[in-house]
């Protein structure tokens, strides 16, 4: 192997070697630049050593392979691979400010601040999971954000490409991660559940919110494997002002069984950004840890059976939709309103896990100040929240999967989409407005939605009811 | 360079040209056809000339288990296949017995082997069907990348650097890269008669540059062939499967 001395000023293959910016175990990390390109870039260099861990290795390759197929906002920029047969590197765009570690000094943090970093953090892991991708390391060392705010994921070197081979899957019989955040299955060995992430961000979070990690750092497989039976401390007994709805989602995100958590972290978050939306199970109430038979029962069972199978077919997202449906209470037909109904009962009944947002956009005067008032005194948002239930009421869809929303905006079709963006929202359900005339005055709500929707749009319309 | 390779035709036409048709579009530099060119599919005269065709242009192409029977080598098989052998027989012209006389057990470019079954005893024609059969073909080559056939259904294997072997099922379309510090070995889906669930034709692209596999997929008349199957006197399971790819 030629080995090109890695010192600063030295050019390999074209990157000029700036400053050394940081050392760990595992890589070191330079500052690179090269001509013509003002970006400044990052370079990962692994530290390869003669009887080295050969999961360094293998991880590095790893992330190799995954980086050059990851795009978007969420993840940093790949540029270059370096051939192991000379010198393996791998440059990408470096991202400026801290990663969320230096943030363990200011824990516990407001739950409400906790939701926004957590509800961040899941827009970041969907939008990795939409790549076919699981990170399966997800923690504060991990997490970078953008000036613009998004978070950004960093070191893909233990994750799980769906399309790809994963070399790490058979080579290690000890369990890849880091200790305070690895999911039950991930601890017994299980790297392609995407759901090991949502429990990752339950760590997360709990600890943020608590000061306290939800297991500890055990540094033993026996220690790992306790999260198996032994449920976390219920963050409200260790901090009383943490509100129900919080503890609900964390402790949902935190279930040893992988199909009690969120299905996917898009609906982790849409729970995150709607505190009073999240339907209150016995979690938010719980005080204290189980009881010492519960958990003797538990410990005693295969530990196989207290943690869900491997998922036959990698899920997609697409299996777990948000659904939104658009209704407009002051301009719908029996009939037109009977037909969207059915339109998503038969969506909700293909996919078990889908959730329903019912919108309604409550229209803001353009000139003049808005009242939210109405001439009786009664709150229109409230009342419009009433109507939605009760539109919805028919459909009689299980609690907790579905939650209402009262939008305000000046344009409803902009609102919509805004909605749908902000909450990844797959699939948008509205009907199209019955009166032409109406339509040809005031335009289409509908078109504008399903011209500009990044999702999949349905027009319900009922067939003879133009005019 | 950039390798087409197919494999295990089985004297289906149609999708043997539409395979070609789309290897043509993906700019291939080269083919090699892992064998069973014959057997099982209504046109073995043609599907052997074409082939042959290929072959004088700088193709290259393996024995196949069901070509060996084809001219003549004792074969254990199915009463299905064996029925397909026997109607296969009479129909192929001199030149086309002699071609697939003459073909290969194996045969290496660069770093790569190829071979129609498991390469630790290609005679022998055992299914490379799982990581331990996996295994015992890559532990007996030297070669980087083995490709091979016979299954009919595509998958990846790799060799680690402890000795475990890992399966890999490729998604269609998706580029695999497989890291030169490892051994790979290849199972190529068939163009002519696919068991992976899915009718159409199955074959794959192997970058040499870039060392990125991929899998592709093209449909054709699969109906029509099963129709031809039918009445060409074959077993009905023979059409069937087409349709079903199973």
């Amino acid at each position: 192997m030629a080995k090109t001395r890695l010192e600063t000023g030295a050019v390999l293959d074209g990157f000029t070697i700036g400053e050394l910016i940081h050392r760990g175990g595992m890589a070191s990390l330079w500052e690179v630049t090269r001509e013509g390109d003002p970006t400044s870039c990052l370079m990962k260099i692994p530290v390869l050593q003669e009887g080295e861990d050969p999961a360094a290795i293998v991880s590095f390759e790893m992330e190799q392979m995954i980086m050059p197929r990851l795009k978007g906002p969420h993840v940093p920029r790949h540029i270059a691979n370096g051939d192991f047969a000379v010198q393996p590197y791998i440059v990408m765009e470096r991202l400026t400010g801290e990663t969320l570690l230096p943030q363990i000094d200011h824990v516990p943090m407001p739950a409400e601040k906790v939701a926004a970093i957590g509800a961040g953090l899941a827009d970041a892991v969907e939008a990795l999971h939409r790549q076919g991708v699981i990170h399966l390391d997800i923690k504060p060392s991990n997490i970078m954000f953008r000036p613009t705010g998004e978070t950004v994921l960093i070191d893909y070197g233990l994750a799980h490409h769906r399309d790809l081979p994963d070399l790490l899957q058979e080579e290690f019989r000890v369990p890849y991660g880091t200790a305070p955040y690895m999911a039950p299955e991930q601890v017994m060995g299980i790297r392609s559940d995407p759901r090991s992430d949502i429990f990752a961000i339950g760590c997360l979070m709990y600890f943020f919110a608590t000061g306290v990690r939800p297991f500890g750092d055990p540094q033993k497989f026996k220690g790992l494997k306790k999260r198996l039976w032994r449920d976390p401390v219920p963050p409200r007994k260790l901090r009383p002002d943490i509100p129900p709805w919080f503890q609900e989602i964390v402790l949902r995100c935190l279930e040893v069984k992988a199909g009690r958590r969120y299905p996917t972290p898009a609906q982790l978050a849409h729970d995150l950004r709607n505190p009073t939306q999240v339907q209150l199970t016995a979690r938010a109430g719980k005080l204290e840890k189980d009881g010492f038979f519960a958990v003797l029962k538990r410990k005693g069972e295969p530990h196989r059976t207290l943690i869900d199978k491997p998922l036959e077919r990698e899920a997609e997202a697409s299996d777990a939709p948000i659904v939104a449906a658009a209704v407009n209470l002051d301009d719908m037909t029996p009939e037109l309103a009977g037909k969207i109904r059915r339109t998503l009962q038969r969506i909700l009944e293909r996919s078990p896990e889908a959730r329903l947002a019912v919108l309604n956009v409550l229209k803001l005067n353009r000139i003049a100040m808005d009242q939210s008032l109405d001439d009786e005194g009664n709150n229109k948002h409230v009342a419009r929240l009433v109507g939605l239930k009760d539109w919805t009421r028919p459909m009689k869809v299980a609690q907790g999967r579905v939650t209402y929303h009262v939008l305000e905006a000046i344009d409803p079709a902009d609102k919509i989409l805004d909605y749908a963006r902000v909450n990844n929202v797959d699939h948008i359900v509205m009907g199209a407005r019955a009166n032409s005339t109406m339509r040809r005055i005031l335009g289409s709500v509908s078109g504008k939605v399903a011209m500009e929707a990044p999702c999949t749009v349905t027009v319900v319309r009922v067939r003879g009811a133009e005019e | 360079m950039r390798l087409g390779i197919i494999s295990d035709v089985h004297a289906n036409a149609p999708a043997l040209e539409a395979s070609l048709a789309a290897l043509a579009g993906l700019k291939v530099d080269r083919l090699v056809i892992l064998g069973d060119v014959v057997g099982y599919g209504p046109d073995p005269e043609p599907v052997t000339q074409r082939i042959a065709g290929l072959v004088t242009q700088g193709a290259i192409c393996l024995m196949g288990n069901h070509d060996a029977a084809a001219v003549g080598a004792k074969a254990s098989m199915n009463d299905g296949a064996a029925a397909a052998i026997a109607w296969t027989k009479p129909r192929l012209s001199e030149s086309s017995r002699g071609f697939l006389s003459g073909l290969p057990m194996t045969a290496m470019l660069e770093d790569m082997l190829f071979v129609h079954a498991d390469a630790s005893n290609p005679a022998d024609w055992i299914y490379v069907l799982d990581a331990a059969t996996a295994m015992q073909s890559l532990l007996a080559v030297k070669a980087r990348v083995t490709f091979v056939g016979h299954v009919h259904r595509p998958q990846v294997y790799c060799l680690t650097a402890t000795a475990k072997v890992i399966a890999h099922t490729p998604t269609t379309n998706t580029a695999v890269p497989l890291s030169p510090q490892r051994q790979w070995l290849a199972v190529a889906g068939a163009v002519g008669q696919p068991r992976d669930g899915n009718p159409a034709a199955s074959f794959l692209t192997y970058d040499t540059g870039s060392r990125e596999l991929t899998f592709h997929r093209a449909t054709y008349d699969y109906e029509a062939t099963a129709q031809r199957v039918r009445d060409a006197g074959l077993p009905e399971r023979l059409a069937e499967r087409l349709i079903s790819g199973t």
